[in-house]
């Protein structure tokens, strides 16, 4: 039987706009806004639901498969 | 998730609009929605109004996402590139500036106000009804037409991206969201 990898957002904060949609919908609070300029997904909480991805209007947040 | 009051600021966005129909002067009212994001970054040095209380980004969201208006498809590349964020917002202050300008020019009594409301920079649209006179000078009357025209403008806008793209794809090229953002990149920078 196969493992099943961890998956976790990832945010591409160079045209992230910090609008904050990703933070309303998170629902374990994994994801912030850092000093107004990008949003910071925090990898001990985040378990890669994908709903931040699927709500940020820039796309700018990717699932990714983490090892561990 | 718990609601919180700041999540029916909606409603105030729709009050404002609706109140420009019926007395124009109530525009002067938007100038809270400008001063108050710009507030927020310059002190605090976060995108607090973004994240939490624009009324209009709600207002996008819960029509694009509860009203299922949107489409939520990706928007265009270019359109979350520097170059265009920035180039819109320059944009945007120049036609501020414009508006300003028509403002002095009536305010100096040069010109004569216009009792119209200008969309999308271009279309004149009769908005007589809802000036009825001021005990100001017409100069105050003619800043409220031409921030009205401001508002409208973005809102009709936004709508149109959040129909074609995600529900608030408008948060992308907010010049007032481009703008708090500049200000926290360079307030964060400093620290």
């Amino acid at each position: 039987m196969g493992i099943r990898k961890k998956r976790r957002a990832a945010v591409n904060g160079d045209i992230c706009v910090a609008c904050g949609c990703c933070v309303k919908v998170c629902p374990l609070s994994a994801i912030q806004i850092r000093h107004g300029v990008r949003a910071d997904v925090d990898p001990e909480r985040c378990v890669g639901c994908g709903k931040c991805a699927k709500e940020c209007p820039a796309s700018v947040i990717e699932i990714q498969e983490v090892q561990g | 998730m718990k609601k919180r009051w700041y999540d029916y600021l909606w409603i105030a966005e729709l009050i404002y609009m609706a109140l420009g129909f019926f007395n124009i002067l109530f525009a002067w009212l938007g100038m809270l929605f400008f001063c108050i994001p710009l507030i927020i970054s310059l002190i605090w040095g976060t995108k607090g109004y973004c994240n939490r209380y624009c009324g209009r980004g709600q207002l996008f969201g819960l029509l694009g996402g509860r009203f299922g208006l949107s489409r939520k498809k990706d928007i265009p590349k270019w359109m979350k590139t520097k170059w265009f964020r920035y180039g819109f917002l320059i944009f945007f202050f120049l036609m501020f500036f414009l508006m300003l300008w028509n403002t002095y020019l009536v305010f100096a009594g040069v010109q004569d106000l216009g009792q119209a409301v200008t969309l999308l920079w271009t279309f004149k649209l009769p908005w007589h009804w809802a000036y009825h006179g001021t005990l100001f000078h017409p100069g105050v009357a003619q800043f409220a037409f031409g921030f009205y025209s401001v508002m409208l403008t973005s809102t009709i806008l936004g709508l149109i991206t959040m129909i074609l793209f995600k529900p608030r794809s408008w948060c992308v090229c907010c010049p007032m969201g481009t703008m708090t953002q500049l200000i926290c990149k360079a307030k964060s920078g400093k620290q």
